[in-house]
């Protein structure tokens, strides 16, 4: 049984976690292609056209990674995690059909005729057309966060003498308090990647002294979007989504900021290492009460340690939560930077005397996909040991069925699948970034 | 309440089948009958611009059963453990091969996509075709071995891939028996000869010509695989002559099936394309229909005698889940219905080499 939770749980993080780092940048994307489809629109400038179509070749090899890697997560709920579907279909069945039959028919619908159907739709269907595909995307993320809110705070249900939880008011999945400050944090998260990977690419292109035109209006582009995006992942969103840890789920925040004891006026930790054996952290610096303002606005408040819960229901992989919400944090933090400096280089349109600038830009590409992994790895290692929190275990949610042997077969299988669709992918990405926005513009 | 969902829940599925199915029988198509560049493109722009809302209809009914029908999803995902993940990765394999084949345009990138997506459209076919079978013949609810339940949920169930006899009618039987492998050949020519007329409606020129000419031995074979399956099925423990006595209106369907099934044939040599397509789109709603009535209202047989069948009412979720789920469904589906009639006005007629997106 241990053997068999275990390889369930890989399998479900390698495939879940594979599968976000597609979406997280086709959500932002999907914004990114309206804003240029929208200039267009009302520019008539060909320019801006043929920028928001080369983002969304890029969104389609994404959009497509995404989809196949999806399909997997909806099977899994029932192929590895069946007692948890039986007791839980009722609620979470809700949302996750929703999704099904609200997002995915918009997306597939309409991403297939604003890639193809151009000529066929005019100017303004094909704008609309970008716009169905980012309301598709978000409500799509929506609806998974609500059920992933659920997950965490669970609401409007109710449990039958034989353990299955029932929905007992509809409205309530939505108005979870969990809901709202998780959705826009993610999605601004989402934005913060596509910021990067816009970003990113500009300055490539300027470094490469090629495609000026286009590197400026994707610098400028990133620039813009990454310092709204990268200031609000922080404030409002994050602080109102660590104020619902706080409230609803204080030993997951205890462990998040490693804070073995309880302490008025808490500090918040930069660095330090969890000693599990010793129930400390090693080598921390802090800076002194931060913490304790932060969760309750005053610089005295208590907040709750470790020590005040019994260890049953500590997080169990402390250490591994520790360093995702640092990692998390200490990366935003550097994004701030390098977005509002980039802002100050914007607004003197000074690219050229500080190409060293654009080489960090460049470089920083890959570290909001780390962040964002961070992030949700932070939500979920956090709500262990349930998947619905105070609820249900995790350990009581797996298919008794399915032995460690069968799932360990399919997570390898997964595994070298999905090794080799990544290779592919980054093939077909680098050979668009490398021609470059005005390739084929003919034979469109 | 249950059997609305029940009806959604086929609806869906069946909608599923026709619509992805054609775009399966295209790969068939694609593998076995396609044979030069221009042929293949031609097969590649008859579902270019459908396979993927096709392929949503799949997604979603997942979705309905899991809110409607949680228990069976529980117990046939993860009793169906090995072939379903399986099913998953010829699924990418297969997304991936209409995506990705003309993207480097090379001889030695091109070839093996092709290939790919040929190969996993046969094998999902067949592999429909097979778990289909597996629903009506039943499985081995709560694991009995020597009389004795083995889960602790009666729902649970664990199918090998195959049991050592092959036979539908052993004691524990496995995924693959005569059985399930006879409709796993119904499925595969059914949609073969679907694939072809959906390629017939939607293109022209020799290609055309050519496929009209493989019906016939593809009918053939059709039949003889389905007079098989019906002989057996008939001896099953989980058929259930009782709602043809009860409800003799249900011989209907049978009967809608088999004149389809003659339609499927003589349409090859029709004038009109849409008769053809329209045959084997009947023929695939009344043939399912068929047999999803004759179990009625079990959706999965037990093969033993300890646990029940599992059915719509002992799988269903609660009252109040069910009824606010009408609401937002019918809302969705109309939803769904103002875009399929706009995709499908958009690409209206023949599809030609001005259509090519590659």
């Amino acid at each position: 049984m241990e053997d068999a939770l275990l390889y369930d749980r890989l399998q479900f993080a390698f495939t879940i976690t594979y599968h976000y780092l597609f979406p997280q940048l086709t959500m932002g994307l999907s914004l990114i292609i309206v804003i240029f489809k929208g200039l267009h629109l009302k520019t008539s400038n060909e320019f801006y056209n043929n920028a928001a179509k080369f983002w969304a070749k890029i969104f389609a090899i994404n959009f497509g990674m995404g989809v196949v890697t999806g399909i997997p997560m909806e099977f899994q709920f029932g192929t590895n995690w069946a007692q948890f579907s039986e007791l839980t279909g009722n609620i979470i069945g809700q949302t996750l059909a929703m999704e099904g039959m609200f997002s995915f028919f918009l997306e597939s619908s309409f991403l297939g005729l604003f890639l193809f159907g151009e000529k066929l739709l005019g100017k303004k269907l094909h704008f609309l057309s970008a716009l169905l595909i980012f309301i598709g995307t978000w409500a799509s993320g929506y609806l998974i966060i609500a059920t992933h809110s659920w997950m965490q705070n669970p609401v409007g249900y109710e449990i039958l003498s034989n353990g299955k939880f029932v929905l007992n008011n509809f409205a309530d999945l939505f108005g979870n308090p969990w809901v709202l400050p998780s959705f826009f944090h993610n999605q601004m998260a989402s934005l913060v990647t596509t910021s990067f990977v816009v970003g990113g690419t500009g300055a490539y292109y300027y470094l490469n002294n090629k495609h000026l035109d286009y590197a400026h209006l994707f610098l400028k582009t990133a620039i813009i979007a990454g310092v709204i995006s990268t200031l609000s992942v922080a404030f409002p969103t994050g602080d109102l989504l660590a104020k619902q840890v706080a409230q609803k789920q204080p030993v997951t925040l205890a462990a998040m900021e490693g804070l073995f004891e309880t302490e008025s006026g808490a500090p918040i930790v930069l660095i330090g290492q969890p000693n599990m054996n010793e129930k400390r952290l090693d080598n921390k610096i802090e800076v002194p009460k931060v913490l304790s303002f932060l969760t309750y606005e005053r610089w005295n408040a208590e907040i709750k340690g470790l020590n005040e819960f019994p260890e049953e229901i500590w997080p169990t992989n402390i250490p591994g939560l520790y360093y995702s919400y640092h990692i998390m944090v200490g990366l935003g933090t550097i994004f701030i930077a390098i977005m509002l400096f980039g802002v100050w280089l914007l607004w003197k349109n000074k690219f050229n005397n500080y190409k060293w600038y654009l080489w960090v830009l460049l470089f920083a590409l890959p570290f909001p996909y780390i962040a964002n992994t961070a992030g949700w790895y932070t939500s979920e290692l956090g709500r262990q040991p349930y998947l619905v929190y105070g609820l249900l275990k995790t350990v009581d949610g797996i298919s008794e069925t399915v032995s460690a042997g069968n799932t360990l077969f399919t997570l390898l299988g997964f595994v070298g699948l999905y090794l080799i669709l990544g290779f592919i992918m980054l093939i077909l990405v680098g050979k668009l970034v490398y021609n470059g926005p005005e390739s084929k513009l003919k034979t469109h | 309440m249950e059997i609305t969902w029940y009806i959604i829940l086929c609806f869906m599925l069946v909608v599923y089948i026709v619509l992805d199915g054609f775009d399966f029988g295209a790969g068939i198509i694609h593998l076995l009958f396609a044979k030069t560049e221009d042929e293949k493109k031609q097969v590649m722009r008859a579902i270019g611009p459908f396979w993927d809302a096709n392929e949503v209809w799949l997604i979603a009914a997942g979705g309905v059963l899991f809110a409607a029908f949680p228990t069976l999803y529980a117990s046939a995902f993860s009793g169906f453990y090995l072939p379903l993940i399986m099913i998953l990765w010829f699924f990418i394999f297969r997304a991936l091969g209409i995506e990705f084949t003309y993207l480097i345009n090379h001889e030695l990138w091109i070839k093996p996509w092709q290939k790919g997506f040929g190969i996993s459209s046969l094998l999902l076919a067949l592999f429909f075709g097979v778990a289909f079978g597996n629903v009506i013949r039943g499985v081995n609810l709560g694991g009995v071995e020597n009389g004795v339940i083995q889960f602790k949920n009666h729902y649970s169930f664990f199918t090998p891939l195959w049991d050592g006899s092959f036979s539908p009618f052993a004691e524990r039987p496995g995924v693959i028996d005569w059985f399930t492998i006879t409709l796993g050949l119904v499925a595969v020519l059914t949609l073969t000869i679907h694939g072809a007329y959906w390629i017939i409606l939607k293109t022209e020129g020799d290609f055309v010509k050519k496929l009209k000419s493989k019906i016939l031995p593809l009918w053939i074979a059709l039949v003889v695989c389905i007079i098989i399956s019906l002989v057996a099925f008939m001896a099953l423990k989980s058929f259930n002559k009782d709602i043809f006595i009860q409800h003799p209106s249900v011989y209907l369907l049978p009967f809608i099936a088999f004149v389809s099934l003659l339609g499927m044939l003589i349409s090859a040599k029709s004038k009109n394309n849409w008769i053809g397509f329209a045959s084997s789109s009947i023929f695939i709603v009344s043939g399912i229909g068929s047999a999803v009535a004759s179990l009625f209202p079990v959706i999965i047989p037990s093969t033993n005698n300890l646990v029940s069948h599992l059915t719509i009412f002992n799988t269903s979720s609660e009252k109040y889940g069910l009824e606010v789920g009408i609401v937002w469904w019918v809302i969705a589906f109309i939803l769904v219905l103002v875009y399929f009639i706009f995709v499908h006005s958009v690409y209206k007629g023949k599809l030609t080499k001005k259509h090519d997106h590659h």
